[in-house]
């Protein structure tokens, strides 16, 4: 259209335009400046329809640090969180009967102190512990936040990490009433819990939001929107949420009811960003507006460039390839299994593919943090030596053809995601099989939702997973390959390996559980349930002045409620 | 007049239920389910889940409750701000991309009335020639690309200055604002200022202009009354349409700049299958563009009688 427009003819010989031009162009810059205000009027108006506006990455005289979050906290129902970023904000705001300090030690949270018995613990809760209407937070508190994560009704997708209390289970089946649960408040300070099972790391669960408190009183008074806004929640915790504009931004400010504010050094967490756009969050820290910056591929030289000081930590999940073996899968076949994971070789994957700092190559679904007897897991029972060996690979395949009865396997399916990097990944594995085994990989780039689906319904060979922990246990990794765990995606059923989770979630002797969960990783290794792949390692840049942050494998990450700011020059 | 408007609004009310029909459809029709999550739950929590958002029922059952409750201006909650109204959701969101969007038309509108003007003015000589080669640049080069650009500027500007002259992202002050609206504008006003331009040129020929020359009126008066104003007129007409397109079309501009509007909202809810939030989106995003049509087309009508007897 504008092509017809400009062809118009406009024989106008310059010299009678000419004499006009200088006051044509006062007329110009007239209306030029016409426009500059009514822009500005527009503008101002404008503002006054919206709201928002935040400092500097970290001011130390009002204790303030600005951050970044991914995405909006979805659910702030502590009975109903399920991801990291609810979880992280929850950690902030709420606590629960026990809590982890700047140490990563489990210590007291609402609880003064505990007992824990075989089949049984008691806590005793301070009696200055306090909600921000200024209630005392009770026994009861905590019995009423179970009973609702557990009611059927309420659909709760982690009431399963409840299931170690007694009945826990029947009434989130629906099979028995909620009163039937056993826990009980004994007085408005004493909380009575009995297990299903001997369960020697209820402690540790408790430490999870899922475990947190909720008022009664308050949870009826705001009719099914508990969670949905600044003023349709009561805190426990070392903040409280004082502003969040959905979308845009959620401010935590000290919260003066809680028992030990005298700890929190920080008045001010302003998340005064919300974008998964990772470039904008590196720029933001680049000018200096926020205090923390997760890095990635992407951004990774630009960061190098800058010389910031790159920090790292294991974000404590474990990334593989698992596999189907759901029975007409070829997956099923023992020695296909073995083949692939004969070639598998993690660290070229780590070191040549993946090629982000902090990622650690590993053999074992077992990261490396988890506690074992009395140091580390790991340094207790090694992880299976693994050596990519491409003529084994090749013995296993052909053992595996001739079990199957076929002159060549069919191209297996790879279900990923829909990210740069995972597809990366996928055609490096493409590549490998081909080139080491003369397998034939087809990618199946799914998104999230739809990669779940076909997960569940078992419609791949080999999927991209990853999976990372909810409590402070081995176990919060031990079980997932058993035959009951739902979350086995790729049905593995070894009754042996499920005896050996039974022993390690039932015995209360230390050594015991942890020679289980060693036979666990063994078992997965020998029988190549999965292929492991690697431990995730986050790198980050941080504000220099902001101290005192921890970052964790498991457990609210990261953590603020420790944090300082330091006075320039200080 | 009457008779037209009330035709046009119920083609509207027509376009915006296939709208809302084939959405649905086709959204069911996308494997995978809004329910799903990294850890799996028990046969009862599922069952309990599917039962709270009505997918449990058959589909055709589904879109006649689905229908039912948008005739009634309800959207739903959203699936995965299991807290919120998609109603909400829109209200809130919307009204930060229609402050975007306004200021983007706005800034396109001034600075492509401004440019053409000169542009016009100045026609073969240097003004015009780097004018014209900037505007190819801006019809050509796409958004995304201008605001990856317009923030690692504004990093090094601040960093230059020593202050924070805009800021690089988020969203609330009049400074937040001023650089994503004028990205989003961006190709809109090189689209403009060419359209202003050529438009000026055909009136500096036209009959009055050598009229009011000849009898004599002194060269600003000409310029500003006879040329400037009738030049307006086809970029106003453009303007309507530019509104719609611009608002809907921010979802980029929003994503880099960390701002809270609507667009962001509607590339996430597909991405996560989030049916309330997509339908909402998608029925109140389309409303929109068919009654922005359906009001130029009547203002029009208004004008000129002609529109109204086809």
């Amino acid at each position: 259209m504008s092509e017809a427009l400009d062809t118009a003819p406009a024989p106008v010989p310059a010299s009678t335009e000419a004499p006009g031009d200088s006051s044509a162009l006062v007329q110009l810059l007239l209306l030029a400046v016409f426009c500059v205000v009514g822009l500005g009027a527009i503008l101002w108006l404008l503002a006054q329809w919206n709201e928002g506006g935040a400092g500097e990455a970290a001011d130390a005289g009002s204790g303030t640090v600005t951050l970044a979050l991914s995405q909006e906290p979805p659910q702030l129902d502590s009975t109903r969180s399920t991801d990291q970023v609810s979880i992280r904000i929850l950690g902030h705001v709420m606590e629960g009967l026990l809590r982890y300090d700047a140490d990563d030690q489990l210590v007291g949270g609402v609880a003064e102190r505990w007992e824990m018995r075989d089949e049984s613990a008691t806590f005793w809760l301070r009696a200055d512990a306090r909600w921000s209407n200024g209630e005392p937070v009770t026994a009861h508190d905590f019995v009423f936040a179970w009973r609702k994560a557990l009611e059927p009704a309420n659909a709760s997708q982690y009431a399963f990490i409840l299931y170690g209390i007694k009945h826990a289970e029947e009434v989130n089946r629906g099979e028995m009433p909620v009163d039937a649960l056993a826990a009980r408040a004994v007085d408005a300070r004493t909380l009575e819990v009995e297990f299903a099972r001997p369960l020697p790391y209820f402690d540790k669960l408790t430490a999870f939001c899922t475990y947190n408190p909720v008022n009664e009183a308050f949870y009826e008074s705001t009719e099914g929107a508990y969670g949905a806004d600044a003023d349709k929640l009561l805190y426990n915790g070392p903040f409280a949420i004082d502003r969040w504009v959905h979308g845009a931004s959620l401010r935590l400010t000290k919260n003066p009811h809680y028992w030990d504010a005298e700890r929190i050094r920080l008045n001010v967490i302003d998340h005064a960003y919300i974008t998964s756009d990772t470039l904008a969050t590196i720029n933001l820290f680049k000018d200096g507006k926020v205090a923390l910056a997760g890095l990635n591929a992407e951004n990774l030289t630009d960061a190098m460039q800058q010389r910031w000081k790159i920090r790292r930590f294991a974000d404590g999940s474990v990334y593989y390839l698992g596999l189907n073996h759901r029975p007409g899968r070829p997956t099923s076949n023992h020695h296909l299994r073995k083949a692939l994971q004969a070639v598998n070789d993690p660290a070229e994957l780590v070191y040549k593919v993946i090629k982000v700092p902090g990622n650690l190559p590993t053999s074992s679904l077992f990261p490396l943090w988890l506690r074992g007897v009395q140091g580390r897991f790991r340094q207790e029972y090694p992880a299976p030596a693994h050596q990519a060996d491409e003529a084994q690979g090749r013995a296993y395949l052909a053992r595996a053809l001739e079990e199957l009865g076929l002159a060549e396997l069919p191209p297996l399916v790879m279900l990923i995601g829909d990210t740069p990097s995972s597809k990366k990944q996928a055609e490096y594995y493409q590549n490998l099989f081909k080139r080491r085994l003369g397998i034939d990989i087809k990618i199946d780039a799914q998104i999230f939702k739809q990669r779940l689906a076909k997960m569940t319904s078992g419609d791949y060979d080999l999927v991209a997973a990853g999976w990372g922990p909810d409590y402070d246990d081995v176990m919060t990794f031990g079980d997932l390959f058993t035959s009951w765990n739902e979350n086995n995606r790729g049905r593995y059923a070894n009754p042996e390996l499920d005896a050996a989770v039974d022993v390690a979630r039932s015995s209360n002797d230390p050594r015991v559980r942890m020679d289980a969960m060693a036979r666990v990783q063994e078992i997965l290794y020998e029988d190549a349930v999965v292929l492991m792949q690697y431990e995730r390692g986050s790198v980050y840049v941080a504000h220099p002045r902001v101290k005192g942050v921890v970052r964790r494998s498991v457990g609210t990450d990261p953590d603020y409620t420790n944090a300082w700011v330091e006075p320039i020059g200080g | 007049m009457l008779v037209y408007t009330l035709k046009r609004l119920l083609q509207g009310v027509v376009t915006v239920w296939f709208i809302a029909t084939a959405t649905f459809f086709a959204m069911h029709a996308v494997p995978g389910n809004p329910l799903t999550n990294e850890k799996a739950v028990t046969p009862e929590i599922w069952a309990e889940l599917q039962r709270r958002y009505g997918l449990d029922k058959p589909l055709l059952e589904q879109y006649r409750v689905y229908i039912v409750n948008m005739a009634k201006g309800d959207f739903g909650v959203s699936y995965t701000q299991q807290n919120r109204q998609v109603n909400d959701i829109i209200s809130e969101h919307f009204k930060v991309s229609a402050t975007l969007g306004i200021l983007a038309v706005v800034f396109a509108a001034f600075g492509g009335i401004l440019w053409g003007a000169l542009t016009a003015m100045y026609r073969n000589r240097a003004p015009d020639i780097v004018i014209v080669f900037l505007v190819i640049l801006g019809i050509s080069v796409p958004g995304f690309v201008f605001a990856a650009f317009g923030q690692l500027s504004l990093v090094k500007v601040n960093d230059w200055l020593g202050f924070t002259l805009f800021p690089v992202a988020g969203w609330g002050t009049v400074q937040h604002m001023i650089v994503p609206s004028m990205v989003l504008g961006l190709g809109t006003m090189a689209f403009l200022t060419r359209l202003m331009r050529s438009s000026m040129l055909e009136i500096v020929n036209s009959d009055f202009v050598r009229t009011a020359r000849a009898k004599g009126l002194p060269a600003a008066r000409v310029f500003r009354k006879h040329q400037l104003r009738n030049a307006i007129l086809p970029v106003i007409t453009v303007l309507g349409p530019s509104i719609a397109a611009i608002t809907t079309g921010g979802f980029v501009v929003e994503l880099v700049f960390a701002i809270p509007g609507l667009g962001r909202y509607f590339v996430q809810a597909v991405q996560q299958l989030d049916y309330t939030v997509i339908m909402g989106t998608t029925v109140f995003y389309g409303a929109f563009l068919v009654f922005m049509v359906i009001a130029v087309d009547v203002v029009y009508g208004l004008v000129d009688p002609r529109v109204r007897l086809e």
